[in-house]
Order: C-alpha cells, then structure tokens, then sequence
C-alpha cells in the first residue's frame, strides 16, 4: 500500500543504561588501588591544562553544565547549572561569593563522597576551582564531616599540594584568578549535611537550619552570595568540561544523565561502591557490581535506595526499576545519594525501622516544633512495637505522626525522618501488625517454621 | 481598552487577600503581621513581633494559594495578589498536629503553674488541642537553672519557642541565653549557670509563652485572674515607662509593661517591674509620728499637722523646701505654693546637683526618646546610659545595629552593648575640656573659661555629628552632676549649635522636668539645694527624701539638718530621719496615689493609684492641703484632685547663663560619682530583689590599675580613703576600664555616704 511506502522516522535509540565502560568512568582511583597524592593524580589527568578550562570563561562553564544536565548528587538532585546560574554576576555592595562544598557525608547507607576525599581529593580540589571560578566566587569552603578523620587528613594535605603547584591560591593556574580552599571539619552532626545548618556551623554558630527565604545564592555564608554543592556534583565538573557535555549526556535516561557512584550495602554478596551509568536497571546494577543478592534474587525482601531518607522499595517493584530520580520517584520513592541499603528476608522490617528512627531522633536538632517532638515520639511507639507494648491503635497513631511531621518543618530533615517510616508502613503493614499482636517477630517465627508462608499454604 | 483593575495603591504596598479579606499590606512584610492588623487570628509560639523571625513553633501555618505546602505566616511574604485561608482543613490541621506536637513533652501542670490563666499555650490549645492526650509515654523532664533573683525557671515546661533566646541576644544585646544540646533534648539555658545580667530580663517573662520563665517574686503569690490592673508609670527615671501595677486587695504583687511605643515600647526594666517589692518595707510609716524628747510616738494627723504647722510658720522664711525630684507635678505645685504662703523662696529639687552657677533645670529632649533608634549619630557625655535609662539604652542598642556612631566621653569606659565608635575616657576634672575639645573641632566658640584640650578621636566625633541625618549629644548623670556642669552644658550647648545636633540631657530624676515647670525652684533671692546645706538653715522641709541617700553630698546633709528643725513628708520612717526630724507625716508613694509626671519627652503622664495607702499614710497632695489649709494660705482652696489640677499652671523655667569657678588643682584620685542602678531612691533600696540582684555591686572603689598598684591595693583589699572631711573603708576592684587618676565610688550606700561628691581622694591600704 502506498502509504506504507512513506519512511517513518528512526525512533530515537533507546538510552545507554550501562554497563559502564572503564574509559568512561570519572572516578579512575575510587577504589584506591593507586596514590591519591597529587603527582599520581596528575597522571590520571587531574589538573590537566585547567588554565585551559578557566579560559572557557565563566558562562560559558556554566552553560556546558547546563547543557550535561548534571544533576546534584547530594540527594536532591536539583540541576547543578541552574544553581550555579543563581549567583550574582557581579557584587554590587562589595560582599564576596562563596562556594561551599559539602562533604558531611552523613546519611545512613551513603558513603560516595568518603571515597572520592581520600582516593581522588585532586578531582574535588580542581572542581572546586573550577565551580568556584564559574560562579565568580573567592573561596570554597570544604565542610568535612567530623567522624572523616583520615580522610580530612587527606584532604588537607591535598589542598596543601594544590597550593603548593600553584593550582589554587593566588593566580590559580596561572590563569590570574585568585581563589582560595579551606577546609572545616564538622563535629559530627547529620543536620549540618542541610545546606543552611551547615552555613551555620560555618559561621561557628550550631547547626541549625534557616529559614529561606533568603536562599544562600542572595545571602549564604556570612550573609554573602553561597552555593552548597555535594562532593560528587563538584568533582564531576572537570571531566565535563574535557570531555564535553555530549559526552555526559550519553549516560541515563533524559533528565537522569551522566555517570553515578553506586553505593550498595546490605544483603549483597559483595557490597560496593561503584561507578556506573544513571538509569543502570537495580537488577543489573547487583549482578554486575555485587554478585548478587544473598540467597538468590527470590530471597530479595526490599531495598531503600538512595539513603536511609527515602522511603522503602519491596522486592518486586524494584527488581527492574531504572537506578535514576525519575524511576524511583515512580516508585514513591528516590534516588538520593544512590546509597543502596539492601535487605533480603532475614530482615527483621520493625526492628529495622525502630534502629533508623532513632538515629532520626537522635539527630533532630531541635529547632522546629514537629521534628523535635516527633521524631522522638515516632521512636517511641516503634520501641513499645519491638518491646511488645504496643497496640494496633499505636500503629495507627505512628502513621499518623509521621504525616503530621512532613511538609511542616523548616528544613526537609522532617520528611527525611518521616518518609522511611512512612515508606515501611507503606508496604509492610501486616508485619507490624504481626508484631503488635503476636508480641514476637514475623522473621522470627518463618525462620522457626512457626508461620507458614503464602506459598506453603497454598 | 479592556477593564484593568485600577492600580491605586502605593509602591511600597501589596494586595492580598486573607480568609477573602481584601487586605493592603507593605512589602516585604509577612502574612501575620497584615492577618494581626486586620484583626484575623492566627494562632503563634515564636513569633513576636519585637523579635526577629525565628518559625520555629509552625503553629501559625496557612494555606497559601499555589504553595505546595501549608506556609508559616509569621514567615511568609506578602506577595501581589496573594490568597491567604487560616480556616482551610489543610491549614487547621496542620496548626492542631503541631499543638499536638508542643503539648506531649509540656507538662500541663497548669493549676501549679504561676502562667495559669495568662498562657498562651493554654489559650490556643482551648482551641486548637484535643481533649484527651493520644501520648503515653514518659514526659521529658528539663533541670532548671538558678537565673538570679528576678528569673524564676520551670524548664520542663518550655516548648523551644527561643523568643527569650532572641529577646537577649536582640533586644537586650547580651546574648545570656541559648539553646542547648539538640532534637528533643535541646533545653534553653545560660550554659554558664550565670544569673542574668541584663537590666532588661524581666521581659523574658513576658516573651515567655508558657510558664518556663516567672517572676520570681511573684511567684506562687497570686493568679492573673484575682489580679486588679492599674495604669501607671515608672518612677526611677525619666522615661516613666508606661506599665500596669497588679494589685491584690491593694497590695501591689506585680508590674507588667503598659504598651506605648513612644516611651517604652512594650519593654519595662527590672527597675521598674520589680521596684513594687520596696513599698511594704519594714520602716514604712504608717502613722504620723512626733518627737517626744528622743523617743517617737504616733500622733494623731491633727497633733501632727498642728505641729508641722508650726514649725513650719516658725521658721517662715527661712525654711529650706527640699523634694525628691520624683515627686509629682501636683505634690510640686502644692509645695511651691506653701513655700510662697510661708514667705521663703529656698525651694528646691535638685538634690545630686553641685553645680548651680547657670541655675540649669531639667528639659524635654530635643530628639524625642523614641527617635533615638533613628539617631545616626550619638555623643554621650558622662552618661552611663545602660544604668541610668535602662530602655533608653535599648533605643540606642537598636540604633547602632542600624549602624549609628555613638561616641563617648565619659570617666569610665561604661559597657554598652552597642558598638562604641570612638570614646575618651578622662578622670571628671577633664570632661569639660574634652567635649571642649569637639566643640572646637566642630567650629563651635567655645564659652569663655572652658579649656578645650584635644584628643585623637575628638575630630572623628565633630565630624558625625556634622554629618547630617539625626546628631544627639546626650548629658547624663555625670555631666549634669558635675562640679563644673555648667562648663558642660554651655559647651554641649554650643556643639549642638555649630554642629547641628540636637541636645538631650537626661532629667536627673523622674519628674525634674515637671517640678522644674510647676514652680519647685528656687524662688527670687532664693538658695539652691546646694547652698541650703552646705551653710545649715534653722529649718527644713524634706518631702520623700532619705537625706543620707538622696543629696549629693550626704555627710554633709546631715550636718546641717541635724541642727535644724525638720518638717519631714515621708513614705519611710527611717533611723536615719528619726534622728533628725521632728515630725515625720507618712505620705503615699506613686503606685498608692493618682498623680501626674512630665517624662523627658515633656509629656505628662498621669497615674491611676494601684495599691491602698498603708495605715494611716494619706497622698501627698491631700497632706499639703490640710496643711496649707490650717495655715490659712492661699492656693489651698480646692476639695478635690480635679480641682487642684484645675489650678495648676505650669510654666518653664528661664536657665541662666553663669559659669563655675574653674576647679583647683588638689592632690590625690578624683571621685567618680554615680548612683547604683537599684540604689537610686528610697523604694529601690528597700527592694529585696534588686538589691540581690548582681548589679547591685555593693559599696566599693574602682581603681585604675596603674593606680592601684603604685598604693600597693589589690582585686578584694580593704582600702581607707579619706577626702579631708569624711573618711570610708571599702572594698577594692581593680578594673582597667576606670580613668587614671580616678576613684570610681557609686553613692547611695551607707558606707559611701561620707564621701563628698567630687572629693580629691587619698587612698591608702587599710
């Protein structure tokens, strides 16, 4: 038939969701395997020619990011380029701009940014550079959590033989930018991983979080212009602008492009942390990276995929979801900081949910009203669940705490406290009903042979 | 053209539209101010309006069209044509969940908690809590702190509001308290266990939401609702701020600030909120009372009036009429007026003054109290300004966060808590010379005699006050009370003429401009306070004065009212007055009667009485009557408080233009004399609570340490100075802030009192 002579146009190719070819990863030292010292960073092509790259010219740096559609790694996953296009042009009253770089790497799970501090610090130091020239700013300010103590040792010492080869300081590069880096280490306290708690604490002051508005990018650390960005989101940008927007946009599916550092923990057999592409399906991203999980993929209970924050996803749903923000979203849940927590079936959900919400009690700092009171409160009813104290109407009564606290609070510490507990509830229901009732735990029982499983009774 | 809406508003103005109320609200404000002007409730921990903007209770969130979450309105800005709903189910949830929130760790032990019946977390809990607590579990308990003697804390039941944290660190400047430790364990605290320094901390109770923070000398005495309300003013210093006194069966329990953003605010000092504590004090005369020989014995008013009568007709004109400067314009005028029946034109008020050369009074600020905080430029002059108008400070605390210069001269190097852009810190005899020194760097002719010596910062300081915007010198108690004031006055004086700067001197005393206006001022060839004592009179009149406290030099009061007869008017019978009175005629004290006070804006502000007269004590004003009645003189015609108002006729003084002798040179340290924030009247000495309270330093002698060490004197020695006529042990701090050669001794002490005022000091180890 005539019509059918008419070409339809190629669909586009389907996206490159991995696997990861070596020659493309970012992160060539993540694993340690060789010095992080900076003659050995050199030779991996860290500050290679950055002069070279400065001379891009501001702008034009900030729309190569734009145009790679990088998108913040520190959980969030707000488009970097766009960011950094917040900041003013020019200081109008005098005041500075500052980047700060934040690498209080804190959530339960996620462990990227330790990584990239004590093998690569040189692909953090030249990105801050970079970063901090593209958004005109005079310093960077690295916030490195406390507990990193040989990591901030490194790092330290890197910033030392970056000033030492004249990369950074007065004149950076040679490209008669003057720039400086510094770097604090924390005192241990996940709130100052939030952006304006750790401008606080900065300042020397307790981490607490501000309100915005104002935003950093109007008035930040020491009321100047600020960016915080995550470690990872910073130390990508060099290899973005060598080897080009294109290149980052072959990776992930569209609007979750470039490459990841993975970070898989739990029921795996063999935990890791691992570069690959955005969008890698789960499945593959274990099998590939982690040998699987333990016991086989039909032992798979459920997985928490980026960071103790975000809700829970069970087996099912998972198994075949693209690793990227819009995929987990999909899923209610979301990609984080692609810290992947693991569980398969010997995992105990209400113990599970009762240790995370005490380190979200324990944490709270206090400021706001529904965090302070609730995430207390949420801890213990969960605890009178495990004790064997409690009723279903405290189960009820969870649930509902936990949505009185999100959406309410000033910084997103309150949803962060309250979606995994939600996200348990969610799809778990009946073993905490089991618990309350039964005053013992469902795993408990299946590994005793006191309950039967669906299976079995059918 | 199609319909647009007409844009009539201004520039600075929004529309919006709360619970489908049209409303226009100033940019950049927030929801709840615009809802609190308009009169829609808003529920609200943290928010103050005084206060920076903390949202950290979230009990105020709304619904704001197009907003995915609900949004707190105290932290939200007005933006064109948005929509506000307080009533939608999403935001009055959200406002019940976080009242749930606030009340599982919050005791509710109202009916043994003193915030009962006046909590705010009580009220809107009415409102917005359930009747029945869904939590279980165990309460969080919270130790409590010892904030001194005024701060009474109940820890457990704060609910982390922070608006003391942020009254302290922003309004007060001090920054004591903070909040510690984090999650639901964060507990508001000094950290250092010290008790609160700050003149001001009453107010942290009011702030207070819940009963975390009390008054402690209230406590546990009455609850807010058997409590009357009485309009009435403060009375320890000019400002007469405005405030309520509480009173149980006339018995004044507590004070609490009256609203009125052009004295107080909504602020009142722990001087005047906790001042009441000294109206009941053990001394308090009750009766009339006359001299029998050496004893004392109650009288009738009738003996007693017949006996002042004559006393007082004795001695006609050549009686001295002393009045504290605090007394009201209607006790004043009615002492002029018996002044002027009995035929003596000595009448007086200016009890600290030493020097009288240019017959200087009180006046109304030039720059209003309340356009201090506008002030751009400030020149303070012997002025220990935090101590001596606790709020007036305040004004000026806020004034230098807007980035105001304010500039010192002074003898000590006096804490603020604003940032001082330049000072001069000089022993007294040198003050004049040094606002000389920038009155002559501004182009002023300086008045003849005055030596302008010049220091560093003094061009600096001209120039600010040059500059434009709003320049002030301010006089305070040091100036004004100098043995060369006048020197000050007419330099400051001509300063603020060549400079362009207006001039505010601090009225030494509650009312010394109202008793300035209505006539209690040395009339025709009549002796000022000073030269009625220091060359004895054969009779005295003293109305509410303790006279070894009250006058600049006290010893030397003394002296001469112990030969005199003395007619005295007072509310306390002291040892002190019955050694040299004849007859003591018990008198009400402001917060007992009606009365009228000029504040230093010149503004009269009247009282209503709060607490019941004591006995048979009767307010001055019906006392003067019955005297001048009996003496037949006249003025004395009224039969009621409207009627002696009716008759007032106040009129300002005309100040003259002499000048002092210039001081001579003497040998050893100048006094640097200053009263004691909570020792400067009669009722504050007799105040337990202020008197515990640590500013209250207690009699002593601040050196500078190169002065101390060439005496060989260390921190907490006993020292023996002595000033050729009186002699005093005291107590040494060592403090580099003193001027060099100076002796900073604060008066109203008993041990302090031999001292003259402005005594050349020899200082040796005791």
């Amino acid at each position: 038939m005539a019509d059918d002579t008419a070409i339809a146009a190629p669909p586009p190719p389907p996206p490159f969701v991995g696997p990861l070819e070596d020659r493309d990863r970012i992160f060539t030292n993540v694993h340690g395997f060789q010095d992080w010292a900076i003659d050995a960073a050199m030779k991996r092509g860290d500050w290679d020619n950055t002069k070279d790259l400065l001379s891009l010219g501001q702008d034009a740096i900030i729309d190569i990011i734009k145009a790679s559609n990088l998108r913040g790694r520190g959980g969030a996953g707000f488009p970097t380029g766009m960011k950094w296009s917040f900041m003013p042009k020019e200081s109008k009253d005098g005041r500075p701009s500052f980047l700060v770089i934040n690498a209080d790497e804190s959530e339960p799970g996620s462990c990227k940014d330790r990584e990239i501090v004590r093998h690569d610090p040189h692909k953090l130091i030249e990105g801050a550079l970079i970063a901090g020239f593209a958004m005109r700013a005079r310093a960077a300010y690295i916030y490195i959590r406390g507990e990193f103590i040989y990591e901030a040792k490194v790092l330290f010492a890197a910033v030392e033989q970056a000033y030492a080869k004249g990369f950074i300081g007065k004149n950076a590069c040679g490209s008669g930018y003057d720039f400086d880096v510094f770097v604090h280490r924390g005192a241990g306290a996940y709130i100052c991983g939030e952006e304006t708690a750790q401008i606080e604490s900065l300042e020397g002051k307790k981490g607490q979080p501000r309100l915005k508005p104002p935003f950093p990018a109007g008035a930040g650390l020491y009321g100047c212009p600020t960016t915080v960005n995550n470690v990872e989101s910073i130390a990508v940008t060099p290899t973005i602008l060598r080897r080009g927007a294109a290149w980052f946009n072959r990776f992930g599916r569209e609007g979750n492009r470039g490459t990841k550092l993975f970070q898989i923990s739990g029921h795996v057999n063999k935990p890791c942390v691992v570069e690959e592409s955005m969008s890698i399906p789960f499945r593959e991203l274990i099998d590939r990276h982690c040998g699987g999980i333990r016991g086989g993929w039909d032992n798979l209970l459920a997985v928490i995929p980026g960071g103790s924050s975000v809700p829970l996803v069970p087996a099912r749903e998972i198994m075949d979801a693209p690793m990227d923000f819009d995929g987990l979203k999909a899923l209610g849940s979301g990609l984080g900081t692609a810290a992947v927590i693991v569980m398969d079936k010997s995992t105990d959900i209400v113990r599970a949910i009762s240790r995370l919400s005490y380190f979200y009690k324990h944490e709270s700092c206090g400021q706001c009203t529904p965090c302070r009171e609730g995430t207390g409160w949420m801890y213990r009813m969960l605890t009178r669940i495990v004790e064997g104290k409690a009723t279903l109407d405290d189960l009820h009564m969870l649930k509902g705490a936990a949505g009185q606290i999100e959406g309410h609070t000033i910084c997103a510490f309150g949803e962060a406290a309250a979606w995994p507990v939600q996200g348990f509830l969610r799809h778990f229901w009946s073993e905490f009903e089991y618990a309350i009732v039964n005053k013992r735990f469902y795993v408990d029982d299946l590994a005793k042979g006191q309950v039967a499983t669906t299976e079995q009774a059918a | 053209m199609s319909a647009q809406p007409t844009n009539t508003t201004a520039p600075d103005v929004v529309n919006i539209e709360i619970d489908g109320k049209a409303l226009q609200a100033p940019k950049g404000s927030m929801i709840i101010q615009a809802a609190d002007k308009a009169g829609i409730a808003i529920p609200r921990f943290c928010y103050h309006e005084k206060l920076p903007i903390a949202a950290n209770c979230r009990m105020c969130l709304v619904d704001v069209e197009k907003m995915p979450k609900p949004a707190p309105a105290c932290a939200t800005p007005v933006m064109e044509g948005m929509k506000v709903t307080t009533q939608t189910k999403r935001a009055l949830d959200a406002q019940r969940n976080v009242m749930e929130f606030l009340l599982i760790n919050h005791p509710l032990d109202c009916p043994i908690c003193d915030q009962g019946g006046e909590c705010e977390l009580q009220d809107v809990s009415m409102g917005y809590g359930r009747s029945v607590s869904r939590y279980v579990d165990r309460k969080r308990v919270v130790p409590d702190e010892d904030l001194g003697s005024l701060v009474a804390t109940d820890m457990t039941r704060c609910i982390q509001c922070t608006r003391c944290i942020r009254f302290t660190a922003d309004v007060a400047g001090t920054f004591e308290l903070g909040g510690m430790n984090r999650g639901e364990r964060l507990q508001i605290g000094t950290y250092d266990g010290k008790p609160l320094m700050t003149e001001l901390s009453g107010n942290v109770i009011d702030v207070c939401p819940v009963g975390a923070l009390t008054n402690k000398v209230f406590r546990f005495r009455a609850r807010a609702w058997e409590l009357v309300a009485r309009e009435s003013v403060g009375y320890h210093d000019a400002l007469g701020s405005n405030l309520f006194l509480h009173a149980r069966r006339g018995e004044v329990l507590r004070t609490v600030p009256r609203d009125n953003e052009a004295v107080n605010e909504c602020w009142l000092s722990d001087r005047d909120r906790y001042s009441h504590q000294g109206l009941l004090a053990a001394d308090r005369a009750t009766r009339p009372l006359v001299r029998d020989g050496d004893a004392w014995r109650e009288a009738s008013w009738d003996e007693a009036l017949a006996l002042a009568g004559k006393l007082l007709k004795d001695a006609g004109e050549s009686l001295g009429v002393l009045a504290h400067p605090a007394t009201s314009n209607e006790e004043g005028a009615l002492l002029a007026a018996l002044a002027k029946g009995l035929g003596t034109g000595h009448v007086d008020h200016r009890l600290r003054a030493t020097d009288f050369a240019d017959a200087a009074f009180a006046e109304p600020f030039e720059l209003p109290a309340a356009e201090l905080e506008n002030a751009d430029a400030v020149l303070l002059v012997g002025c220990n300004l935090r101590h001596e108008v606790p709020l007036l400070h305040q004004r000026l605390h806020k004034a230098g966060k807007r980035g105001a210069k304010v500039f010192a001269i002074n003898p000590v190097d006096f804490d603020f808590t604003f940032p001082v852009a330049g000072k001069r810190v000089v022993a007294p005899s040198l003050l004049p010379g040094a606002l000389a020194a920038v009155a002559q760097a501004a182009g002023a002719t300086l008045p003849g005699g005055v030596p302008a010596e010049a220091f560093e910062a003094a061009q600096a300081m001209a120039e600010a006050l040059k500059k434009g915007g709003q320049a002030v010198i301010v006089l305070g108690e040091m100036a004004e009370n100098h043995p060369q004031a006048s020197w000050l006055r007419a330099t400051a004086r001509a300063l603020a003429t060549a400079s362009g700067a207006r001039l505010n001197r601090i009225p030494q005393g509650a009312n010394a401009v109202g008793l300035a206006r209505h006539g209690l001022r040395p009339q025709g060839q009549g002796k000022d306070a000073g030269a009625m004592l220091a060359q004895p009179m054969p009779a005295y009149l003293l109305y509410g004065i303790e006279p070894q406290y009250d006058f600049a030099h006290g010893a030397q009061a003394l002296r001469a009212l112990a030969g005199a007869k003395v007619v005295a008017f007072a509310a306390y019978a002291s040892e002190e007055l019955k050694k040299l009175a004849q007859v003591i005629l018990p008198i009400g004290l402001l917060p007992e009667t009606e009365a009228t006070l000029t504040n230093l804006d010149g503004t009269d502000q009247s009282t209503q009485a709060g607490a019941k007269l004591p006995g048979d004590a009767r307010a001055g004003w019906r006392v003067l009557r019955a005297l001048g009645g009996q003496l037949s003189l006249p003025g004395f015609t009224f039969t009621d408080l409207a009627g002696l108002r009716a008759g007032l006729q106040p009129q300002a003084p005309v100040a003259g233009t002499g000048l002092a002798a210039a001081p001579t040179s003497e040998p050893g340290l100048e006094r640097i004399d200053s009263t004691p924030i909570y020792r400067g009247d009669a009722v504050l000495r007799r105040s337990a609570a202020l008197n515990a309270h640590p500013l209250t330093v207690g009699a002593r002698l601040v050196l500078h340490p190169e002065d101390a060490l060439a005496r060989g004197l260390s921190e907490g020695a006993m020292a023996k100075l002595g000033d050729g006529h009186g002699n005093a042990v005291l107590p040494v701090a060592i403090s580099a802030r003193v001027a060099k050669g100076a002796a900073w001794i604060e008066n109203s002490y008993e041990a302090t009192a031999p001292i003259a005022p402005a005594a050349r000091l020899a200082v040796v180890g005791a």
